[in-house]
């Protein structure tokens, strides 16, 4: 009668149990053992990998560093504020825009001065790309940037943008699912509000650099003195000092 | 006939056997800590060095040693100085005497030293009372293992020394035992007597019991795990060499491997046939003796590999209540056999 091979290792272990719990002979039993698995360990291939030389085979989703696609940042500050080591710096300043429609109240944008991740404070929680509400951060598998300075792990956005490219484009959608809601209103704003050039505008933000052409908010002073006159505090008063200095600015171009 | 003037210059050939025991010492213990390096990491499912030299890492401890030489030899304020650097030289001379006397193969068939046939072959010097001298000489190490703790004016170092010096005392007993049933077979105390007569069979099979209680008490006085309480890592640091640096530490580890050797090299020529192979006679006789010593040596890095350390009071009892009586019952037996056949 042919056992099966569950059925032959099965007998094998309860023989084995039974020596194992002689008395003398099971000790000698446990050493003997002891020594078969350390030889049949030297025997097989180890487990090490030669880093450097070989490359480590990595799931593809590895959370090996955070990335952070620019153009999706909103500058909400939510990610800055949830970092328990407060490890992101982000600098921005409001830009104001000409309106929509002729003649509508001007529109004002955050703009993204600089997002930087302090990679000898952060301890890869995640909770910053979990946090985001616009996809702006994300998990990127590449791991690669270790330096024997520590105040060279403070990384800027430019380096940060670049490691999007290790990030995988997300999974396809289950069958069935509805359209990513942005993806969708994405749609909606490529087509070209008719003739209009501030449409052309909204329609992809421009660049970083030519971004720049308008200067910051400065501070009016006449407001400022009059609003502290006025006993109001020093943010307010600041506020307003900004406000009435974008209203004297836009009066002059127009 | 300048070989024939050579070797029989008393003076050339002493600087000639010196010189060839000075090299087995330094390069043995190098190839064995090659070896415990690669094979415990394999045993670990590890690499081991794979980075110096390039092949496999051939060249670290090459490399270890330059780098104890380079490493300041710090001597602690407190301790006593002149016995403190004294103290690794007189453990690791006793270890490079022993090779003097091991016997690597038979005795050459044509002799022209003055002693005449038989004097002369594969080792450095044939003592009448070789196994005597190989026993004694080893446990003068432990007179440095005790200079080092005590000197080192640190009570890890002095609990380290004393542990190894109690552990001798208990072990070195069961291994003489062991040994001396061996020149009773035998009927002599030369350890190249002792090599020729397991011609017929290797002593280790009528001595099967006492073989094994050598291996202990030979890992134990070597203090080697599973018996290194001495140098127990994790209970006082690295025992008597805990204030050592440098180069001085650095003969402490050497002395370590070459006893190793040189346990192994005592064991084969007393249990395992020193020269005499099986069923390939035509390789010659040292390189027997070297494979032997090469597989009881891997032996005990194998049973460092896989056993945990021993309790020091664990240890104690095993060699009082287990290893020396048994070692006497078979030494009794031994002298009845050796009466009635």
């Amino acid at each position: 009668m042919a056992m099966t091979k569950e059925e032959r290792t099965a007998k094998l272990r309860e023989l084995e149990q039974k020596i194992a719990s002689k008395k003398g002979i099971g000790a000698l039993y446990g050493l003997v053992k002891g020594m078969s698995v350390t030889m049949r360990t030297m025997l097989k291939p180890a487990i090490t990998t030669q880093y450097p030389h070989v490359k480590p085979d990595l799931p593809e989703r590895t959370r090996g560093v955070i990335a952070l696609k620019e153009e999706n940042c909103t500058v909400c500050m939510l990610c800055s504020r949830e970092c328990p080591d407060w490890c992101i710096y982000i600098d921005s300043h409001k830009d104001v825009m000409p309106p929509k429609t002729p003649g509508a109240r001007a529109r004002t944008r955050n703009v993204l001065d600089r997002f930087a991740i302090d990679y000898a404070l952060c301890m890869y929680c995640g909770i910053c790309v979990d946090v985001c509400p616009f996809d702006a951060l994300f998990w990127s598998p590449h791991f690669e940037y270790s330096t024997d300075d520590l105040s060279t792990l403070t990384h800027e956005m430019d380096t940060l943008a670049k490691w999007m490219d290790f990030v995988p484009p997300p999974p396809p959608l289950e069958d069935g699912a509805e359209d990513p809601s942005q993806e969708g209103a994405a749609a909606d704003s490529a087509t070209p509000a008719a003739g209009t050039t501030e449409a052309a505008e909204t329609q992809a933000p421009p660049a970083r650099e030519e971004r720049h052409d308008e200067e910051p908010p400065q501070i009016d002073q006449e407001a400022y003195d009059a609003a502290i006159a006025q006993g109001k505090p020093d943010r307010e008063a600041r506020a307003l000092a900004k406000k009435a200095w974008i209203l004297k600015r836009r009066k002059a171009q127009s | 006939m300048i070989f024939y003037h050579f070797f029989s210059n008393p003076w050339a050939v002493f600087a000639l056997k010196l010189a060839a025991v000075f090299i087995f010492f330094l390069t043995a213990p190098l190839f064995l800590g090659y070896v415990e390096h690669k094979g415990l990491a394999h045993m670990q499912s590890r690499l081991g060095p794979m980075e110096a030299g390039k092949f496999h890492g051939w060249a670290q401890l090459i490399a270890d040693g330059v780098k104890f030489i380079q490493k300041e030899d710090i001597v602690p304020d407190a301790a006593d100085r002149r016995i403190f650097m004294l103290a690794p030289m007189i453990v690791i001379i006793p270890v490079s005497l022993v090779f003097l006397v091991i016997p690597f193969g038979p005795a050459a068939v044509s002799c022209h030293a003055p002693a005449g046939a038989g004097a002369c072959g594969f080792w450095g010097e044939n003592f009448d009372v070789g196994i005597f001298f190989v026993l004694a000489i080893s446990a003068i190490s432990v007179i440095g293992m005790l200079m080092a703790g005590w000197a080192s004016a640190n009570k890890f170092s002095l609990i380290g020394a004393i542990r190894g010096a109690a552990q001798l005392i208990a072990y070195e007993l069961p291994l003489v035992l062991a040994a001396s049933a061996v020149a009773m077979q035998a009927g002599t105390l030369s350890l190249v007597g002792i090599g020729d007569a397991q011609k017929a069979y290797w002593f280790v099979f009528p001595q099967i019991a006492r073989f094994i209680i050598f291996v202990i008490a030979s890992l134990a006085e070597l203090s080697r795990p599973p018996f290194d309480m001495p140098i127990a890592d994790s209970e006082i640091i690295f025992g008597h060499m805990t204030e050592y640096t440098g180069i001085r530490f650095g003969l402490f580890l050497l002395s370590e491997y070459a006893g190793i050797v040189s346990l192994s090299a005592i064991a084969v020529v007393l249990y395992l046939g020193a020269w005499h192979g099986f069923f390939v006679p035509w390789i010659p006789g040292p390189i027997w003796t070297l494979a032997k010593i090469g597989a009881l040596s891997f032996l005990v890095i194998w049973l460092r590999a896989t056993y945990p350390r021993l309790r020091e009071d664990q240890l104690q009892k095993m060699a009082w209540k287990y290893l020396i009586p048994i070692a006497l019952v078979n030494i009794l037996l031994t002298m009845i056999f050796k009466v009635v056949f």
